[in-house]
């Protein structure tokens, strides 16, 4: 009869120590600290992870494609700086894709990607990205991971407020972070900065057939720094919204002079009302330069065209189309939520959290509230917008996202740590520190009508003892925690590469059902494409000698050049002959002065090389791409200006017997 | 008292099905099982690129024999892979030709190793097509044999026994058709008996 009752005391037992046991299977250190589940984070090999994550490289130019939860980094794709891996910016074809009005820019910062959407959310076409030095704007086809397109942005004194995208991808915009002296007066002191300085906002419609850009209009604004903006969604669709600093106009010692107002503001643009000034002819083209590369994936060929002409919108011609609203301190972030109704602004140097009504900003247009005008562009009264105010939210918040749930997540850079709050009644949920200094976050489709949540992701600035250490330069990172119950939870940490600012997670399944697998030979309409073995051959034109160079597993044809002469330029036009997904050959010649080529299968590349010395050059295929990779090999003789070798290339041609013609042609010049 | 004793084995049973369960719930919040795919890249999902030379046989109503031998030998996989390979593939009617129950015989499980022997004699890594053969060559062959080409008007044969009838380009290397087996070990008069 006793036996129940043992049984249930056996069992609490077991319980308890099981309980106790379990503890021991959590992961020790600084992961258990944050109460982490690393185990949320594991993909198995050969699986897929839930959602890419495109962040941005920050001083590396590029943007970087992750797979989260696991971190997994899967490419770099070359965007605004020269990459020799894949021979971007140097190959022939890709040099024109960073071509500028001030020339060849090997080099650029990007920080924020802006991916595709319709009706509000992610489409999976398109990731747009800025350059914050020479200014502008990158299109990435998400079928390739290629970048297709780069527009430059004139009036602008670089591109910080940019890319951010409308409901609607109908355009991404461009607003400037330096305000400079634009138009024929430019060569003025410095300290004219309120006399002759400008602000600009561009916005850069998107064709929604083939995602081509075009600069559609500019306004002129007072001259202010513009740091971050985004575009209203669902009831506030058709606004844009642009955070400014330096609404003192300082010149000099920001960090001091830019910092004395207790409030600078948000700009918000009415774009549909800029749009019907545009169309009832009050632009006024201002005459600019301005570069736009374009790359034609049938060619495999990008082109550079220098435009001339832009539009300007004057707000003082355009009345109802801008208007300021204070916000406290130096605002960074301004991000709207899924619903549009509410805009958050993020002053670097506030103690709270301004959110905005986007219904209380219509109505105080609608009833004429202002606080007075800023260079004749009305400001709204700040109580009369406001929503509310998070109180002592953190210190130094920058950047706010969203989940489906109504909360808000606000990364903080001084206090190091995001807090999670309600939009609605402001209160604060959460807060978890990160680790160092977190500057950007990402909740995959945060910035979307539909947020998807599940994760935010922190990208922080300083790593100092997270990582094995390498010397004075340290990774900076990325960190993953998990949102879907009432506590996050960092779960992740991985490196990054460059600078991560900015980054967006998409689900994967709206992206890789429409990844290229191989670029179609027939389709290969490059102008030095040789579409076949038949089809190799070299030519001379002047001192240029093409070679029209096919390669397939495992062999160049041609793969023995002669007759090249010093003070030539040779092209080599490879033609990757393999219609075989992921099997791209390298093409990499001895002393070559730029990079190595990556031509992808179905692609044709050209590198150029001037040879600088007399002898017998090697070439070789980079890529391992067979057994008989290492075989993949040839040579190209170089002869002095003048020898009398005659141009000629062969594969497979087994040496000439002794005593033949061609036996005897050793170089002696003329 | 007796049952008590028990307790601290039964807490490690549960100690250690609780962190497998742990795992599991985990792996399947990320749609992650930890299950390993027999084979290599014949699995991989693509209807874009050229067909590689297992999917070439396998397309040809000729070469069911050869395609069945294949799987038996356990080579769908090495030749599925990047190689490059040449694969001199003899048709239906050719492995007709070899002695009654030949064929049979190299099915059988415990003949394995005679038959991935045989077909690796059809295999050498390298990409060649019909135009690189020349009078006279030597081809190494995966199985470690020789292979001797001659090219006659045009006419190429292998080993003086088999002739190439077809050549079908495939992704990762050449599939020459021929309309006889080659038998590796040529002197070693015992092969064909042995089946």
């Amino acid at each position: 009869m006793k036996l129940p009752s043992h049984k249930s005391v056996l069992l609490t037992g077991v319980a308890v120590i099981g309980l106790l046991l379990l503890q021991g299977c959590k992961p020790r250190g600084a992961g258990s600290v944050a109460g982490g589940d690393a185990s949320k984070a594991y993909v198995a090999p050969g699986k897929y992870d839930e959602f890419y994550n495109f962040v941005s490289g920050g001083f590396s130019g590029q943007m970087s494609v992750y797979g989260i939860p696991s971190g997994r980094l899967f490419r770099v794709i070359p965007v605004f700086s020269v990459d020799p891996e894949k021979g971007y910016g140097y190959s022939e074809e890709t040099k024109a894709m960073l071509n500028t009005s001030h020339g060849f820019v090997p080099w650029d910062d990007l920080h924020h990607p802006a991916l595709s959407v319709t009706n509000g959310e992610h489409d999976g076409r398109w990731a747009f990205g800025n350059a914050n030095n020479t200014p502008r704007i990158a299109r990435i086809d998400l079928k390739t991971f290629r970048t297709a397109e780069i527009i430059e942005i004139p009036n602008s004194g670089g591109n910080h407020s940019s890319p951010f995208i409308t409901e609607n991808s109908e355009y991404v915009v461009a607003g400037t972070r330096f305000s400079v002296p634009m138009g024929d007066k430019v060569d003025v002191p410095i300290s004219t900065y309120k006399e002759n300085f400008k602000g600009t906002v561009s916005f850069i419609s998107v064709d929604p057939n083939n995602g081509g850009m075009k600069i559609a209009f500019q306004i002129q604004t007072p001259g202010v720094n513009y740091d971050l903006a985004r575009a209203g969604k669902g009831k506030s669709h058709g606004w844009m919204f642009f955070s400014c600093y330096n609404s003192e106009q300082a010149n000099t010692l920001l960090e001091v002079n830019a910092s004395q107002k207790d409030k600078d503001f948000i700009m918000a643009v009415n774009w549909k009302k800029a749009e019907e000034y545009v169309k009832a002819g009050k632009g006024v083209k201002k005459s600019v330069k301005y570069a736009h590369n374009v790359y034609d994936e049938s060619k495999h060929m990008a082109t550079s065209t220098i435009e001339n002409e832009v539009l300007m919108l004057d707000p003082k011609d355009c009345p109802d189309m801008v208007y300021y609203m204070p916000c406290p301190k130096s605002p960074h972030g301004c991000d709207t939520d899924p619903t549009g109704e509410y805009i958050v602004g993020s002053g670097k140097l506030a103690a709270v959290i301004p959110v905005f009504s986007f219904t209380k900003i219509q109505e105080a247009i609608a009833a004429k509230n202002y606080d007075g005008n800023y260079e004749g562009i009305p400001v709204l009264k700040y109580e009369a917008v406001l929503h509310g105010e998070v109180q002592k939210p953190g210190l130094g918040p920058l950047h706010t996202e969203f989940d489906a749930n109504g909360n808000a997540y606000t990364s903080f850079f001084v206090s190091s740590e995001i807090v999670k709050w309600n939009v609605k009644d402001l209160k604060v949920l959460d807060r978890v520190p990160t680790y160092y200094s977190i500057g950007h976050l990402c909740v995959p489709g945060g910035p979307t009508k539909k947020p998807h949540g599940k994760y935010v992701i922190a990208y922080n600035k300083i790593t100092k003892d997270r990582y094995l250490p390498t010397g004075p330069e340290l990774t900076q990172s990325a960190q993953l925690y998990t949102i879907d119950g009432d506590k996050m939870k960092l779960i992740l940490d991985f490196p990054t590469i460059g600078e991560p600012h900015y980054a967006e997670a998409i689900p994967a399944d709206l992206v890789m059902k429409n990844s290229t697998k191989i670029y179609k030979i027939e389709e290969n309409k490059n102008p030095w494409a040789a579409l076949g073995d038949n089809n190799a051959r070299v030519e001379r034109k002047g001192n240029e000698v093409h070679v029209y160079m096919t390669s397939i597993r495992s062999h160049f044809t041609p793969d023995n050049i002669e007759g090249v002469k010093l003070g030539d330029v040779v092209y080599f036009h490879v033609t990757n002959l393999e219609q075989d997904w992921d099997v791209p050959h390298g093409f990499a010649i001895k002393g070559a002065n730029n990079a190595e080529l990556l031509i992808m299968p179905g692609e044709t590349q050209t590198l150029a090389w001037k040879p600088d010395r007399v002898g017998v050059f090697p070439m070789y295929c980079t890529d391992f791409c067979s057994a008989l990779h290492q075989e993949m090999q040839g040579y190209v003789r170089v002869s002095p200006a003048g020898a009398n070798v005659p141009l000629t290339f062969s594969t497979g041609k087994t040496a000439p017997a002794p005593g033949s013609a061609e036996k005897k042609d050793t170089a002696k010049p003329k | 008292m007796k049952k008590y004793f028990n307790l601290p084995i039964i807490a490690l049973v549960l100690f250690i099905s609780g962190c497998n369960n742990e795992k599991k719930q985990s792996s399947d919040s990320n749609n992650a099982d930890v299950t390993v795919t027999a084979g290599g890249q014949e699995n991989v999902k693509d209807d874009v690129s050229q067909k590689d030379v297992v999917k070439v046989a396998i397309g040809s109503p000729d070469h069911t024999t050869l395609v069945a031998a294949v799987k038996q030998a356990e080579l769908v996989t090495a030749l599925s892979n990047a190689g490059p390979f040449t694969v001199f593939a003899p048709t239906n009617a050719a492995f007709d030709k070899l002695p009654a129950g030949t064929v049979d015989g190299l099915m059988k499980d415990d003949k394995k190793p005679d038959l991935q022997d045989i077909l690796q004699y059809h295999v050498t890594t390298s990409a060649l097509k019909a135009e690189f053969f020349t009078d006279g060559m030597n081809i190494g062959m995966v199985n470690g044999g020789n292979v001797t080409v001659s090219v006659k008007d045009g006419k190429i044969m292998l080993n003086g026994t088999a002739t190439i009838v077809a050549s079908v380009p495939a992704s990762n290397g050449m599939v020459h058709v021929i309309d006889a087996v080659l038998l590796p070990r040529l002197n070693d008069s015992s092969f064909v008996e042995r089946f």
